[in-house]
């Protein structure tokens, strides 16, 4: 089994007065592609944005590649090596698609170079020279997981990736994230749409009032089912 | 706005006895009595010209607060009422010969039409537009002032008569001025405390909180800030109008915007959103000038790097750090986030 | 004689000289309040001070290092461009989590003690400044003659304009800017360190006021007022043009500047007010100014 890059214990985060998250724990393997399951508010964007180190009221233990994250500022969490995906994309409506494209700061070698990312993303190249609001909810979604593949991170984190997207592109986007896969990139993301989570991920980790209730391989999912119905209400 | 510029410890006492406990109630009153008659007995001990200074300050900060401690709207103007109150007063006293009461409220009147004018304009943006637009307005009334014929340009209108009040009581004598002058302030204190407790001040302050929710309350926004614009600048311009006839001049000092710097500076110190904290930021900021006249030193540098601790480290102001100390907490003020 | 509208053509193209020259600097200092309020949120009170600071660090480092206008030209700023970021570095930056008028107030108060300290150590009178010796004499230009040096200003500071908004349109460091701008917690969770970025745009900002007030100093007098004088029309300028676009805040700069040069031609009573009105009549008609986007 591969050494844990992401080592979380005990987390807890606030947002203002309120205690969002209640002591999570967690794991991602080196290569391996999480998926975090919870029905909406139990805290699922809060742990990503936590570990990103946005948010900074937190308390507990974030280890990424052995190393402590409690004193990293955020300007510097990107060069330790994790890459965000924002939950509305963040694509800067006063950039171009290629400024967009080219604003991450490259963090380590090992990125993917840019001419891939076109040949990866043709609509991309096609509109580079437009702003980058201009384009659809997908390409949109496309650009802001392009932008992070250029960086050379080690981990992908996305936030809710398909939300509000039409089926050929979700479908689309659950290509591209099995290339990247099969390229070795490790990816924690929170996603809604079970299916589409099901097709690519690993793990699961299973998220309510603000901790993790269950953490479970792919291949557990059959049995697993009314645990999930259960807690997500579906 | 999210957080529009206020103190908070200045909600609890601003917004009437309802959220006062009873023991702030008694510590106000007994602080009221007190006051009262320092200010009754103060020529006894202090010289006179300069506590009528204080006073006309004092109420001068006092109607500036009602808009942004109240209202939340920096007015970067508020020289315009001030000043251009010191002029009408000024001159229907010296030129037409009304009586220093009626004098004394053509000037408020006057700086009330300037505050519409000016209001109508700068309502239309809001924060630092708001600001800048007020300063931009106030600038051009100075400008105004620089060329009109009846300001007099560079001189101003000298040696206006201080007249009789009512017709009999010669305020030429000091004594006679400064208990006149005292009733113009406790008379403006008064009708800004009325202000702030009625109907028309909750609105202001449910905008001043939230503004969106005030909309669709289905409240005229605009129309309530510009009211509260021209109450303020109407109780500048009686401070104005007073200043005029203690000092007997009325000159382009009191149009320009160091003087709206000044007001600004005075409530900051004091406190913004506290009743009577723009008093005592008024009293520092005069004792201070009083102080300096005399030394070679620019009271601008110490008035700069005052503004700038102030910001920095003293938001609340004396009277707001005073309600949040243990001394305050203690005796029945809250201090409210 | 040439006559345009009943005015002497020699009169009309002088005025508009002087239009065009004082709208060089209302362009270039609302340039750099509309940068600085782009990513701070901050409205520099203390842009007037820092123009004139430039005038002064120019002269001074004449009269005691004798350091040439050219040189000053672009020590200068940088001085003053120095000077601000310490200032925001650790001044500044502890006001932006708070609301936006306390950084009006600060700044304020930062341009008050830097005027009173220059008043209390030059006194309030101007001195002059020799413009440099290959910028003195006129040419004619057939219809007028030019003062080399004011054609000099005009041409100097659009380009300064321009070359400020190529940098933040199409450089990587203004990508950052504009990004930032519009979302500075995601920038800087790319691993962008905006708290730096912050002080280089204060600093930029601060820089182009004093490059402005270089370029002043042989014009006007070199004097401690010279700041609070033009900042408030720089405010109105800013009304007008909105603080949306750069762009939108050269473009004003200049119209603005012309039409206080053609007020003076034609009534000269209003000129310094012209502004002002204009700035109330664009508050009627469009409250978000003329290329605003932010109310």
């Amino acid at each position: 089994m591969a050494a844990p890059l992401l080592q979380v214990s005990n987390l807890n985060a606030w947002y203002g007065e309120s205690h969002i998250l209640h002591g999570v724990d967690m794991t991602v393997r080196e290569g391996e592609t999480i998926t975090i399951l919870g029905r909406n508010g139990v805290g699922k964007t809060t742990t990503l944005r936590t570990i990103m180190g946005i948010i900074r009221e937190r308390k507990g233990e974030i280890r990424f590649n052995g190393r402590d994250m409690a004193g990293v500022p955020l300007h510097r969490t990107a060069h330790v090596g994790l890459g965000f995906v924002p939950e509305e994309r963040g694509i800067f409506s006063t950039l171009t698609v290629e400024e967009n494209l080219m604003l991450p700061p490259v963090v380590a070698e090992g990125g993917m170079p840019v001419a891939e990312i076109y040949e990866l993303f043709p609509n991309l190249y096609e509109r580079r020279g437009s702003p980058g609001t201009k384009l659809s909810g997908g390409e949109q979604q496309m650009l802001a997981i392009a932008r992070i593949l250029r960086t050379g991170v080690k981990l992908l984190i996305l936030d809710e990736p398909t939300e509000g997207l039409a089926p050929v592109i979700v479908q689309r986007i659950g290509e591209i994230l099995k290339t990247l896969k099969e390229r070795g990139m490790t990816v924690l993301m929170v996603e809604q749409n079970f299916r589409f989570a099901s097709r690519i991920a690993d793990r699961f980790y299973l998220m309510d009032h603000g901790k993790m209730v269950a953490d479970f391989p792919v291949g557990e999912l059959p049995e697993r089912m009314d645990t999930l119905h259960k807690v997500l209400g579906v | 706005m999210s957080d529009v510029i206020h103190n908070s410890s200045a909600t609890s006492t601003a917004s009437g006895r309802t959220e006062r406990s009873a023991t702030a109630s008694k510590t106000y009153a007994a602080f009221l009595v007190i006051g009262l008659l320092l200010l009754l007995i103060a020529p006894a001990f202090l010289y006179p010209i300069f506590l009528m200074k204080l006073l006309c300050f004092a109420l001068f900060a006092c109607a500036f607060n009602l808009l942004l401690g109240y209202t939340g709207l920096l007015s970067f103007g508020h020289a315009t009422f001030f000043g251009g109150a010191a002029y009408f007063t000024a001159h229907v006293v010296k030129e037409w010969g009304f009586p220093p009461e009626i004098g004394i409220l053509v000037g408020a009147a006057g700086a009330a039409f300037l505050g519409l004018i000016m209001g109508f304009f700068a309502i239309r943006r809001q924060g630092i537009y708001f600001a800048m637009i007020t300063l931009a307005l106030s600038q051009m009334f100075f400008f105004f002032c620089l060329q009109a014929s009846f300001t007099h340009g560079e001189d101003g209108i000298q040696s206006v008569p201080r007249g009789h009040l009512f017709g009999f009581i010669d305020l030429a004598n000091t004594t006679n001025m400064y208990y006149f002058v005292l009733g113009v302030f406790l008379i403006g204190m008064i009708v800004i405390w009325r202000f702030i407790n009625s109907p028309f001040g909750m609105i202001l302050k449910s905008i001043r909180e939230n503004e969106q929710r005030a909309i669709s309350l289905g409240y005229s926004v605009a129309r309530y800030k510009l009211g509260a614009f021209v109450m303020s600048a109407a109780l500048a311009g009686l401070a104005g109008g007073t200043k005029a006839l203690v000092f007997q001049f009325a000159t382009l000092t009191d149009v320009g915007w160091q003087m709206s710097g000044e007001v600004i500076l005075m409530t900051l110190l004091g406190g913004i959103g506290t009743l009577i904290g723009p008093i005592f930021g008024a009293g520092l900021v005069v004792t201070l000038q009083n102080y300096l006249a005399t030394s070679q030193f620019p009271v601008t540098i110490i008035t700069g790097v005052v503004f700038m601790i102030c910001v920095l480290l003293f938001r609340r102001g004396i009277i707001g750090e005073f309600y949040a100390s243990r001394l305050g907490r203690k005796l029945g003020f809250e201090h409210r986030r | 004689m040439t006559m345009i509208f009943g005015i002497p053509l020699q009169a009309f193209l002088g005025q508009l000289l002087i239009g065009l020259i004082n709208g060089s600097f209302y362009a270039l200092l609302s340039l750099g309040l509309a940068v600085i309020f782009g990513l701070l949120r901050v409205i520099n009170f203390a842009h007037g001070a820092q123009y004139m600071l430039g005038a002064f660090v120019a002269m001074l480092m004449l009269q005691y290092f004798g350091i040439n206008y050219w040189f000053a030209l672009f020590l200068a700023p940088i001085v003053v461009g120095l000077f601000g970021a310490v200032t925001e570095r650790f001044l500044l930056s502890r006001l932006y989590k708070l609301d936006h008028l306390y950084g009006l107030l600060f700044t304020f108060g930062l341009a008050l003690t830097i005027e009173g300290t220059f008043r209390y150590l030059y006194g309030s009178s101007g001195q002059p400044y020799a413009p440099p010796q290959q910028l003195t004499g006129a040419t004619n230009l057939g219809f007028m003659f030019l003062p080399i040096y004011r054609g000099w200003v005009v041409i100097v500071s659009l380009i300064a304009c321009i070359g400020t908004w190529l940098l933040i349109e199409k450089t990587k460091l203004g990508a950052y800017l504009r990004a930032a701008t519009e979302n500075a917690t995601l920038v800087q969770a790319f691993g962008v360190n905006v708290p730096v970025l912050l002080t280089l745009t204060y600093a930029l900002g601060a820089g182009l006021a004093a490059f402005a007030g270089v370029l002043a100093a042989p014009v006007y007098q070199v004097s401690p007022l010279m700041g609070s004088n033009i900042i408030i029309v720089v405010f109105a300028v800013v009304v007008v043009g909105g603080m949306g676009s750069i762009m939108g805040a050269i473009v004003t700069g200049y119209m603005l500047g012309i039409a206080e040069g053609m007020t003076k031609v034609f009534y000269p009573e209003a000129s310094n007010i012209v502004i002002f009105v204009i700035m109330a009549i664009v508050l009627l008609i469009r409250p978000a100014g003329l290329f605003g986007r932010d109310v």
